[in-house]
């Protein structure tokens, strides 16, 4: 950083070096050299200054992303005595992995049934929260509560309703000569649940960043479209969606980074709160199978096989849900 | 010292990785202070009731300094363990291990001191429970750790459910329903019959401590899975019929539904470790003060559910020094005072004889005289089954969630199955 201060401090003291054309008569002595640092420090300076993000992105993030593939070739064991290298032996064990597999569907079942509904509602209560309601801020504050609290305990208050048999939900639809669902073996029924949880955690945050998108579209372009004759619904899909794409993409994206990382939720739903995902791993994410493999089971090599092709089903899932927005949200445009 | 495998903990675990890593660096230490004194650092978990005997210790050895690094919960204390063996620094002096974890590191035995080597002389074998000390002796004869606590088990029962049902109810006329598992499924029979109640918590409630008593675990002394060969299949198909007679509450342990399930009176028998009194305390609440009651019996003989040990892994600076304060902490003296602080269940001989434990009670458990009880099946338990190096997990994640999908409608075949399948993956 003192190197960077002293830069600074040279190019503020002292004035501007002339161009060098128009002195030509001046040698290459000290001007020549200030003229240099100068050239150096408007060349420079800018990465200078965001370094920091730079350098902490390389040690906490591509360090151990680069290590992680490392490490995925070697039969590493926690504390093992030696880690003999084995290739992408990993690899190929995992493709052959049936529970690994069950799990891939798992988090695409859950991802589903928790991004897409979500992502609907949270434009669908941006639209309203974007109305002239009565207290404004109290509501646009109200759905981002909970986002605020804290992930575990909710996942705690969800599991004691999804209680399979002293739990709440299922005492209401027996209340309503509904028959009990057993939330914990039923595959499907255990996703709804999970996603439910989610849901109520990201719905409102999402909602929130649509809303502010929305605030920012001109109101001259909806005031023209209505002199045009252009119905709400008319003015959402030609106006609003079109115009909210930049945000959509990243809500999509996040969403999908997050909805295919889904961990805590599965975790502290079962019951003894394994990593095992269920009795028969019917709901046992990626995520989750990678924190047993990993820490359970002591086998990082695997897990950080899972992590790496995790991270390239990431990786295309966002790029398609990107192309997607982009191609639904300019449908309005021509 | 607990086995307890509750909600938060994984969570806490995850972020105890992280903080490992955070701060791996920072914890070296050089041994010794800048005033000559030897600094030792002990990391227990839980409650290990050691806070006052640090104290007392120090103010006999005045060169010595104790720190000592508390975690709240058992499995972020050795997901930390393994992670700083793994990375070759960072661990404390003393390093506490829980029997559940045990296998484990008995499987990195070579990163861990002797104790016979570098232990005080005069800690002899025969300061312990026989089996507490061949759990933690190594195939070469290496002792890798001092007992401190452990957690024999009897039987815990509603008195009222079973007096419902027209069974014996009293400590004495009980012990005739717990005496063999067979027995004790015979009486779990008449009671469904009876009430159409549940007679136990879940399957793998009794699965475990029925696998626990048997001669081979599964892992024979050389490490081989012997799962489909030992007597795992008999004692799987007695649990499952049992489970199909609806015997079975289907509550996992640990889980709020188990919790819940004590307070609405869902089962009527409980396999209790010593420390699971202060559990049902806990769960069943003072409405159901007196009901419950514990006796000196355990189906099969005796057994044992939880307990630690005081090792010193290699990694450290004054290991001589680290063995004598974890030779002095576990010996009777001490861990009776353990006991008085914390309630941890001595395994030392000496220190279950001691009239300070033999004369406790509880209250709850209309009087019963627990210290007593609990010393009298500590000494029923047979030997230390063998436990190869994946008994753990296999237990944790492969036979207890095959016996849940049993109690959620899977086939017991499906099941075994399962089983199968899963241990040998685990065992590769």
């Amino acid at each position: 950083m003192t190197t960077e201060l002293t830069v600074t401090r040279g190019r503020g003291a002292e004035p501007r070096p002339p161009r060098r054309d128009d002195n030509d008569d001046i040698g290459p002595g000290k001007l020549s050299w200030r003229y240099r640092l100068t050239r150096l420090d408007v060349k420079f300076s800018p990465y200078v200054y965001i370094a920091p993000f730079f350098i902490l992105f390389a040690v906490v993030g591509l360090f151990p992303l680069l290590y992680t593939a490392y490490i995925s070739l070697f039969e590493w064991e926690l504390g093992a005595d030696e880690q003999p290298f084995v290739g992408i032996e990993n690899y190929t064990a995992l493709l052959a992995d049936s529970q690994f597999w069950n799990a891939m569907v798992n988090t695409f079942s859950i991802f589903a049934i928790s991004t897409i509904p979500q992502l609907i509602i949270a434009v669908l209560l941006a639209v309203l929260l974007n109305t002239a309601l009565r207290g404004r801020t109290g509501w646009r504050m109200g759905v981002l509560l909970p986002y605020v609290a804290s992930l575990v305990a909710l996942t705690i208050i969800f599991g004691d309703l999804f209680g399979v048999q002293y739990g709440t939900v299922n005492n209401i639809l027996e209340l309503f000569g509904v028959d009990r669902i057993d939330w914990q073996a039923d595959r499907w029924w255990s996703h709804v649940a999970i996603a439910t949880m989610v849901n109520w955690r990201w719905t409102g945050y999402n909602a929130l960043i649509v809303l502010a998108a929305m605030q920012a579209i001109p109101r001259d372009v909806y005031e023209a479209a209505w002199v045009d004759g252009a119905s709400k619904v008319r003015q959402f899909t030609s106006i609003t969606l079109p115009m909210l794409r930049p945000t959509l993409i990243f809500v999509v994206v996040t969403s999908t980074i997050g909805g295919l990382q889904i961990f805590t939720e599965p975790l502290l739903f079962s019951p003894s709160a394994g990593a095992n995902g269920g009795a028969t791993h019917q709901y046992q994410t990626v995520v989750l199978y990678m924190y047993q493999a990993g820490f359970q089971s002591q086998d990082l090599g695997y897990a950080s096989a899972m992590a790496w092709i995790l991270f390239m089903v990431i990786i295309v899932i966002a790029g398609i849900n990107f192309l997607l927005t982009r191609r639904l949200a300019s449908s309005g445009e021509a | 010292m607990r086995y307890r495998r509750a909600g938060l903990a994984k969570v806490l675990a995850c972020t105890a990785v992280l903080a490992t890593v955070a701060t791996a660096c920072g914890s070296g230490g050089s041994g010794t202070s800048p005033d000559g004194k030897v600094e030792l650092t002990i990391a227990t978990f839980n409650e290990f009731g050691y806070e006052e005997l640090l104290k007392e210790y120090e103010a006999a050895n005045p060169n010595v300094k104790v720190t000592q690094r508390k975690t709240g919960q058992g499995a972020p204390h050795h997901q930390n363990l393994f992670t700083k063996l793994g990375a070759g620094s960072g661990l404390a002096d003393v390093e506490a291990v829980e029997e559940g974890f045990l296998s484990q590191v008995m499987a990195k035995s070579g990163q861990f001191e002797d104790l016979k080597e570098i232990g005080p002389k005069d800690v002899r074998e025969d300061r312990w429970l026989q089996w507490k000390v061949d759990a933690v002796t190594t195939k070469d004869n290496k002792l890798i750790g001092y007992g401190t606590d452990i957690g024999p088990l009897a039987m815990c029962y509603r008195k009222d459910m079973l007096a419902a049902a027209n069974l014996p109810s009293d400590a004495e006329g009980v012990k005739a329903l717990f005496a063999t598992w067979d027995s004790y499924f015979e009486a779990g029979d008449k009671y469904v019959k009876a009430t159409g109640k549940p007679w136990f918590d879940s399957a793998a409630q009794i699965f475990n401590p029925m696998h626990n008593q048997a001669e081979t675990g599964y892992f024979d002394r050389d490490d081989k899975l012997v799962i489909e060969t030992n007597d795992d299949k008999k004692i799987f198909d007695q649990v499952t019929a049992a489970v199909a007679g609806g015997q079975s509450a289907k509550l996992a342990a640990w889980s709020p539904e188990w919790e819940t399930g004590f307070k609405e009176s869902a089962f009527a028998t409980k396999t209790c470790p010593s420390w699971m009194l202060g559990v049902i305390e806990g769960n069943a609440g003072p409405d159901h003060k007196g009901k419950w009651a514990v006796t000196a019996a355990f189906p099969g003989g005796g057994g044992n559910w939880g307990g630690s040990y005081l090792t010193v892994p290699k990694q450290g600076k004054n290991k001589a020094e680290a063995a004598k304060l974890a030779a002095w902490l576990t010996a009777p003296e001490q861990q009776i005072k353990a006991f008085k602080a914390k309630g941890t269940f001595p395994s030392q001989t000496q220190a279950l004889i001691s009239p300070e434990l033999l004369n406790q009670t509880s209250e709850y458990f209309g009087g019963e005289k627990v210290g007593l009880l609990f010393a009298e099946q500590a000494n029923k338990v047979a030997a230390a089954q063998y436990k190869g190096p994946q008994d753990g997990e296999i237990q944790d994640n492969v036979v207890s969630p095959a016996l849940t999908s049993v109690e959620q409608g899977t086939s017991p075949e499906d099941a075994w199955k399962q089983v199968i399948e899963g241990a040998k993956k685990a065992a590769k």
